[in-house]
């Protein structure tokens, strides 16, 4: 396979994308949303504690920001992969696409990194405001990074959906809904029958103590889960307690979306391009 | 060379293509009439491995389409009926994109772009945003894209469709040049006289199957069993007029305006046209030329549909 860089797909895309106003106008937005929230989250945080600076409350500030921007990426990405293929073939521009040489994967993979490689920029972008978090104390750089690297590593899943979503449904807001969709039930919904889950096992627990391996399972699919076990480890311990699966949650995560992050590749690729169906 | 064995596509119940059959040797060109849903371009999308047929198959170059849709695709050149393009994208860029997606170096792809924008007439469009070119130019635009990786075939899905009559005649005038390069050219049209000059070889399908296939005279003959003939006389032309006229193999004769031209429809063989020029000459006739003539080809293309929609 030739290397990334050499992807006819990906250069275009990325000299295409600040061509327009638009992508420099999401950048500014992006920060500025997020720059908003968070001196407003100080701002806050400094009256009610009257003046000087608590760790904590920087630590506080810290998983909020992540959440806040874990929910923006979540939010964002379906919109900016969800249409990569089925767009072109609204465009008739998909058609000639596929006659030439390039294989199906090179455009797959091309198509994923260009619309990701934004969403890392946009990430990049937000990182000196984390400088501002950074400044009062109360986190590790490691900290920092892994949330960084948990962030990248959902850009990447969530967009293989898109694609994959993007090339198997012909209308790109039908993809997009569908992506949504899913999204969706993998952030909430999992969380919600986790609760649930988690709350039949407390009821049994009456007697002997139960356990109930969904919790677990549900837990691993569910990226707010293991974004906030990161900071609160007594969440996962709650939960292997509950399921009684003592395999690290945040291995089961990344097991689990790495399943589905390849999955989706592998069917979009195969979906690209009709099977011609070789007779024996 | 293109070779199509019995093709067939269904789309539920509905038939776009029924068993066709073609052979198009190498350098032909040919031309591929039908009406607007007749299979043409299912045909086209399946040869350029868009879309996979129900049944049948077909080799490009020697490579089935079903078996090496990769080695087919780098064998031919494809021009869609409908194409859009990538907004804020150069002429000059859009060629080297989908240069770099058949793999073609940097270095050849800085050589080859500008031969190919001067041989369609786009050379001081380059620097032009793509989106922004007219119709006419986007389509030889397309017409170059299908070239850059130089294939032997092309395949062009009514390329001159939509056009103003001179970027019509512009376009036919890119394609004479293919043809004088070698390439084997399938192109499809549903305006008849659009094709007729540069084919080589005119197939005309309908409801999904080949109705007729050959020159456009041959095409004629075989439809309509008969050739169109003119004679011309010097004088006397009722006396012509009524010899023609009692022969039973002569039909539809008509006299022209200029008063000495007789054309006529003869169902006869070479043999048979042997025997009716001798004849004439044996009566005398004031002849002065005795000629097939190739007839309007929108007439042969009418009737050959619409007896197709009658049957």
């Amino acid at each position: 396979m030739k290397s990334w860089l050499m992807n006819p797909v990906l250069n275009k895309e990325f000299k295409l994308r600040f061509r327009s106003l638009k992508s420099f106008l999401g950048v500014l937005f992006y920060v500025l949303a997020i720059g908003i929230i968070v001196i407003g989250m100080i701002f806050v945080q400094q009256l009610s504690s009257m003046g000087g600076v608590n760790p904590e409350q920087s630590r506080e500030l810290f998983m909020m920001l992540s959440v806040l921007q874990f929910a923006l990426i979540i939010f964002i990405t379906p919109g900016l992969t969800a249409g990569v293929i089925s767009s072109e073939r609204e465009r008739q521009t998909l058609n000639i696409l596929l006659t030439t040489s390039q294989s199906s994967s090179s455009i797959i993979i091309g198509k994923l990194v260009s619309s990701v490689a934004f969403l890392l920029l946009l990430i990049i972008a937000s990182l000196p405001l984390y400088s501002i978090v950074f400044l009062y104390g109360g986190i590790s750089p490691r900290e920092l990074l892994t949330v960084f690297a948990l962030n990248v590593f959902t850009v990447f899943v969530v967009g293989s959906l898109g694609v994959m979503f993007s090339t198997f449904i012909r209308k790109t807001i039908a993809a997009m809904v569908t992506t949504y969709g899913v999204m969706l039930f993998l952030v909430g919904g999992t969380g919600f029958l986790a609760l649930i889950a988690t709350s039949f096992t407390q009821m049994s627990q009456t007697g002997t103590p139960t356990t109930n391996i969904l919790v677990y399972l549900l837990a691993m699919f569910n990226t707010p889960i293991t974004l906030v076990n990161l900071f609160q480890p007594s969440i996962g311990e709650e939960i292997a307690r509950m399921s009684g699966v003592s395999f690290p949650l945040w291995i089961a995560h990344l097991i689990s979306y790495t399943f589905i992050f390849i999955t989706a590749i592998v069917l979009s690729v195969r979906k690209l391009r009709p099977k011609m169906k070789a007779k024996k | 060379m293109i070779e199509i064995i019995g093709l067939t596509k269904q789309y539920g119940k509905f038939t776009a293509l029924d068993h066709l059959d073609l052979h198009i040797g190498e350098g032909t060109v040919f031309g591929f009439v039908g009406q607007n849903g007749a299979g043409k371009s299912t045909t086209f999308s399946i040869l350029a491995t868009l879309l996979a047929p129900t049944s049948g198959t077909a080799f490009v170059n020697g490579y089935n389409i079903l078996k090496d849709p990769k080695k087919v695709r780098e064998q031919i050149g494809y021009m869609p009926d409908f194409f859009g393009v990538y907004d804020q994208l150069k002429a000059e860029e859009y060629l080297d994109f989908y240069g770099a997606s058949y793999g073609i170096s940097v270095n050849e792809r800085k050589k080859l772009i500008p031969q190919l924008l001067e041989l369609v007439n786009l050379t001081d469009k380059r620097d032009s945003y793509v989106d922004l070119l007219s119709r006419g130019m986007k389509q030889r635009l397309c017409l170059a894209r299908s070239l850059i990786h130089d294939p032997e075939v092309l395949i062009l899905d009514e390329p001159a469709s939509g056009l103003d009559p001179r970027a019509r005649i512009e376009m036919r005038e890119i394609l004479k040049e293919l043809k004088a390069m070698g390439k084997t050219i399938l192109i499809s049209s549903h305006i008849l006289p659009e094709l007729a000059e540069m084919c080589d070889v005119i197939g005309i399908i309908d409801q999904g199957k080949l109705k007729a296939q050959g020159s456009v005279a041959e095409i004629q003959e075989k439809l309509q069993g008969a050739k169109s003939m003119m004679v011309k006389v010097n004088r006397n032309i009722e006396r012509a007029f009524a010899f023609f006229e009692d022969n039973p193999d002569i039909s539809e004769i008509e006299r022209h305006e200029d008063g000495a031209s007789i054309q006529f429809l003869f169902k006869g063989n070479a043999e048979a046209q042997q025997q009716l020029l001798k004849a004439c000459i044996m009566q005398e006739l004031d002849l002065v030329s005795f000629a097939e003539i190739e007839t309007d080809l929108e007439d042969v293309f009418m009737e050959i549909t619409n007896g197709g929609m009658e049957s």
